[in-house]
């Protein structure tokens, strides 16, 4: 028998084991097909070995949460760092995009003025960039980035909506210089807006604007706008120059004011300005609107030559465009002719000049292009159209009482009707000329008393012998430019 | 595969011995990788029964070996939902085989230790099924592709980790 446990211990110990195992196991499967569960002894097993192991398993579970974890939050703050630089980066390119969108929509605001500045204006105007200066104080000279490519030519007019800026000095194919008129070597006529005292505007050394040959007799008042005459045949009519900021004596030019004159233009922040190409192509003249006061009142009399044979005659026209000349006058068709008023009455406003800020309501309505025309408006040579503005078209008619004409001829003669009278005031005769002495060369009316005074009558059979002659700067053969 | 299997006669066989801490830390160890890496391609993996058949067939003792499994498979069975005895059976009659084999074979063949794995992993699993469905009345099938599949990758793995426990022999 010990022989038997002895040889045949293997199985038997193997057999005793299967043994208890498999009964084990089906007392728990007994207790389960009862409904009770697992028994006492395999319970305790089994939380024994849960027991034994959770500890551990929580330990190698939390050390490998931690290491996945910190390998996690490595490789996310690798990506935040990433993400931040990228960020950052995306920062830094759109407030670059938003500096250039504001520059952009700056840029915009300025070319839109300039758009609707350039809209009103009557000439051909070519919109350029200023790319450079002169980079000296010597030297008051930016270059634009237009050239002949452009039909830019020299003495050019470049002018901003605010005002004139300067005038084409040298043409490259893709870039021209300009000469600001705040240079020394600048100059430009100019007229001060009340008082109608004309001048020169030039450079100093200094890049301030002086206005000159205004005789020291003259009042002139800080604050007064000073517009170009149009006399230098550069600078159309009527735009800003500046304003005036002080007056006195000129000790090396005795008879003469030093004016001083603030630009209107930033001349020292330009970045668009315009050419003027063409002056007088802009203005509109279909049908009737191309009339002017010279060419009816031509009309009326015979001795006169027309100036336009091809403009229409709209005596109706003359007739309702001159109840301010003619109100002493009902029914007279030609403005009425301030005989009698000395050139000193007419500077002050009195006679001709009151008359000329009568804006005539019918002339407003039978000539809807008159707006158009108004920066040319106006004869220089005529002391009474002198007076208009370039901001109202009713001003420039208004002056003789006549429709506005075209600039095209406005602008560099005088109406015919009204020049005996204008020729006896000082400032329409030194607008008339490129560089005018106001003082220096006063025309006399010519105009006798007797025939001045006939001139309010509704005659328009009057002698044109007993007319002047038109100066010779307002001839219609003088063209601007 | 050519593994070469070859009789030895009972003086040259080597019985080997083992600490008492990788006696019982590399089961436990074992277990508990089993229970705490559930994933991938482990899971066919069998690690404890991997370390009952290296512990079998190192000893060389039928009655060791079987209560070496008897123990592994004790404890893998508490930590799965099924009645205890369940492994634990299946274990037990491995840990005899490999015992009473690695008295006849030389195991220390990697072809060898791979074929013999190979073997234990289909007995373990006829024998877990058989008690399965005769005793516990499981309905779980047979699946022939996935018992195919354990069996080798066990065998292979078998080779590799055998290596290793090699190290832990204590020789007479």
């Amino acid at each position: 028998m010990e022989n038997f446990f002895a040889r045949y211990k293997n199985p038997l110990v193997l057999m005793a084991v299967l043994f208890i195992q498999v009964v084990a196991l089906a007392t728990q499967v007994k207790r389960q097909e009862d409904g009770k569960g697992a028994g006492g002894g395999t319970r305790l097993i089994r939380v024994w070995t849960v027991t034994a192991f959770t500890p551990v398993e929580k330990m190698f579970v939390s050390t490998g949460r931690f290491f996945r974890d910190s390998w996690h939050n490595y490789v996310d703050l690798r990506n935040v760092r990433k993400q931040n630089r990228e960020l950052q980066d995306q920062i830094s390119r759109l407030q670059m995009e938003q500096a250039r969108d504001k520059q952009d929509a700056d840029q915009a605001k300025r070319l839109q003025v300039l758009l609707d500045f350039k809209e009103k204006f009557v000439a051909k105007t070519v919109a350029a960039q200023v790319i450079a200066t002169s980079g000296t104080e010597q030297s008051r000279v930016m270059t634009i980035d237009k050239g002949s490519n452009y039909h830019i030519k020299p003495d050019m007019a470049v002018i901003t909506p605010d005002g004139i800026v300067g005038k084409v000095k040298e043409v490259f194919p893709l870039s021209s210089q300009v000469l600001l008129i705040n240079d020394r070597d600048s100059g430009a006529g100019v007229i001060l807006e009340s008082t109608r005292l004309q001048g020169i505007v030039k450079g100093t050394s200094t890049g301030e604007l002086q206005v000159t040959d205004v005789m020291s007799d003259e009042k002139v008042e800080a604050g007064e706008h000073v517009i170009t005459s149009g006399g230098d045949r550069i600078f159309p009519k009527g735009l800003s120059v500046g304003t005036v900021i002080s007056a006195s004596p000129d000790r090396d030019n005795d008879p003469f004011l030093n004016i001083r004159i603030k630009p209107a233009a930033d001349l020292s922040r330009l970045e668009e300005v315009l050419i003027v190409t063409i002056m007088t192509e802009a203005a509109p003249s279909t049908g009737t609107t191309s009339l002017r006061a010279a060419d009816i009142l031509s009309e009326r009399l015979p001795s006169i030559p027309k100036q336009d044979p091809n403009a229409p005659k709209t005596p109706g026209a003359a007739a309702t465009a001159t109840p301010g000349a003619g109100s002493n006058q009902p029914g007279s068709s030609r403005p009425k002719t301030p005989a009698g008023t000395t050139p000193d009455q007419k500077k002050e406003g009195s006679g001709a000049t009151a008359a000329v800020k009568t804006p005539p309501t019918g002339n407003a309505t039978t000539n809807p292009s008159a707006p158009a025309a108004k920066p040319l408006a106006g004869p220089s040579a005529n002391g009474t159209t002198s007076d208009a503005k370039p901001a109202g078209a009713t001003a420039a008619p208004g002056a003789n009482g006549t429709m506005p004409s075209s600039p095209a001829t406005t602008a560099r003669q005088p109406v015919n009707a009204g020049q005996p009278v204008s020729g006896g005031t000082n400032t329409s005769t030194a607008s008339a000329t490129p560089t005018p002495k106001p003082k220096a060369t006063p025309a006399k009316p010519k105009v006798p008393a007797g025939t001045a005074g006939s001139s309010g009558t509704p005659d328009s059979n009057r002698q044109p012998a007993k007319l002047p002659a038109p100066t010779p700067t307002a001839t219609p053969e003088n063209p601007p430019r | 595969m050519n593994a070469s299997v070859s009789l030895t006669s009972r003086e040259e066989i080597e019985v080997h011995r083992f600490s008492w801490p990788a006696s019982i830390g590399i089961p436990l160890i074992a277990v508990f990788l089993q229970v705490y890496l559930r994933i991938g391609l482990l899971t066919v993996l069998d690690l404890p029964l991997l370390v009952t058949i290296f512990f079998a067939v190192a000893r060389r003792r039928p009655v060791p070996g079987l209560i070496t499994g008897a123990i592994i498979g004790t404890l893998q069975d508490a930590w799965t939902g099924h009645p205890i005895g369940l492994f634990g059976i299946a274990k037990t009659i491995v840990g005899y085989l490999g015992s009473s084999l690695g008295v006849k074979l030389d195991v220390d063949n990697p072809g060898s230790r791979f074929l013999m794995t190979f073997a234990f992993v289909l007995i373990h699993r006829f024998i877990y099924m058989a008690i399965n469905l005769l005793l516990v009345g499981g309905s779980e099938s047979w699946n022939w592709a996935h018992t195919m599949i354990s069996a080798l990758a066990n065998g292979l793995a078998a080779v590799v980790l055998f290596l290793f426990l090699d190290k832990l022999k204590q020789r007479n």
